[in-house]
């Protein structure tokens, strides 16, 4: 596969082509939770509902697990898993955080932001981590 | 004739509309950020324009893997508020003005740049969050609106030179228009943030105040930013930047800086907002 230069930025997903291709049907399915019949449907069995979509066997694992960096690192996109946990009625901090390296709680995140965000310096580069 | 009268950039942090709608703007968390809406607010309700083409991107709500585009005109009489996967938030409904949308979806693709075109499209809070922070909470908006779609979550987004020369050749078919009306134009989304990823929450404080800077006295500057410039620096969903370009493209090369709001953090990104006039 094409390597591209942005693959050194550290912590990263870009949402190309390679994970447009590995993702399709996991973004379609939090795609699908847009609509209300759809939420209620997986929120009964999300087992079932998972079945539905033509994803992989891990795929479908990472979303019972709510396992968000794991959710990216098979082709998701966060605006896509953001559906997750919203469904969830949960706020997006949760999500960020869990993906952070290391994980934090939501008020660990929160927190992080309030105090002016994560740091750019020490992060531009793999080369500096 | 038409005449373009002004630009507004601004983030559309989906937070912002939840602590209107859910009437949590006077918490410590958001007191400080409200407050710098006011003198913004109070810009905007001396300074209504007709129609509004408002550049901004859709978040996994009404376009999709399956389809999308670069860039995408709406041409619909109304937009509604989507369902973005917590029921559709509960404000106006958006009002359209299909003859200026047609006029510029007309002059844009002989002038070369191939427009998709859309009547049937919800707006998400990259549409609506924009409209509250400008306007609060009427029962109607003000404004009536075109939405102009960009894709900013597939690479490649299109590049911040494209961005620009696109909001040109829109001030070109603004000033071929007939009718006598005002126009406005809004360039929403950022400023740095990152959403996904181990680095989720990273921001950068002298690139957006750099953005700011170029895009009031040195426009072409902001142009020359690549794809890995933005995600680098300005966070993975900080790309969403180049759409203020298109909006500084429309005004003049001479512009005057009304007034600016910078903030950290509304959610996890850091918020800016820019009002610009044409001198
Ligand atoms: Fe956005």
């Amino acid at each position: 596969m094409t390597s591209r230069d942005y693959d050194d930025v550290p912590g990263t997903y870009v949402f190309d082509s390679r994970n447009y291709r590995k993702g399709y049907h996991l973004n379609m399915f939090c795609m699908s939770l847009n609509k209300a019949e759809c939420r209620e449907e997986f929120a009964r069995d999300e087992k079932a509902y998972l079945e539905t979509f033509p994803m992989t066997a891990e795929q479908r694992q990472a979303v019972l697990d709510r396992d968000y960096i794991r959710l990216l690192q098979l082709g998701a996109n966060v605006y896509y898993t953001f559906k997750i946990v919203s469904h969830d009625r949960q706020p997006p901090q949760v999500m960020y955080g869990k993906m952070s390296s290391p994980p934090m709680s939501f008020d660990e995140f929160q927190q992080m932001m309030i105090n002016g965000g994560r740091p750019i310096d020490g992060n531009r580069s793999k080369k500096e981590s | 004739m038409a005449r373009l009268i002004a630009g507004m950039g601004t983030s559309h942090v989906p937070g912002v509309g939840a602590a209107m709608d859910n009437g949590k703007t006077h918490e410590d968390y958001w007191v400080e950020l409200f407050k710098g809406f006011e003198p913004l607010r109070a810009w905007h309700a001396e300074n209504v324009p007709d129609v509004t083409i408002v550049v901004f991107n859709d978040h996994a709500t009404s376009m999709t893997l399956n389809h999308y585009s670069t860039f995408m005109m709406g041409v619909a009489d109304r937009f509604r508020p989507a369902d973005e996967g917590w029921g559709p938030r509960k404000v106006p409904v958006v009002e359209g003005h299909p003859e200026l949308a047609w006029h510029l979806v007309e002059n844009l693709i002989l002038d070369e740049f191939d427009m998709a075109v859309t009547a049937d499209f919800d707006v998400d809070h990259g549409l609506t969050v924009p409209l509250s922070i400008a306007y609060d909470q009427p029962a109607a908006w003000p404004t009536k609106v075109i939405p102009l779609c960009v894709n900013v979550i597939q690479y490649p987004q299109p590049t911040a030179l494209r961005c620009f020369k696109l909001g040109q050749a829109i001030r070109r078919a603004i000033d071929s228009f007939e009718e006598d009306i005002t126009v406005g134009i809004w360039g929403t989304g950022g400023l740095s943030h990152q959403l996904g990823g181990e680095r989720a929450g990273v921001v950068n404080p002298d690139f957006d105040r750099n953005f700011l800077d170029n895009l009031v006295h040195d426009p072409m500057a902001n142009t020359r930013l690549t794809h890995t410039d933005f995600i680098r620096e300005a966070g993975a969903e900080g790309i969403e930047m180049i759409m203020w370009n298109v909006m500084r493209g429309a005004l003049d090369e001479q512009v005057r800086e009304v007034y600016r709001l910078y903030h950290i953090p509304v959610s996890a990104t850091a918020y800016g907002a820019i009002i610009l006039e044409n001198e």
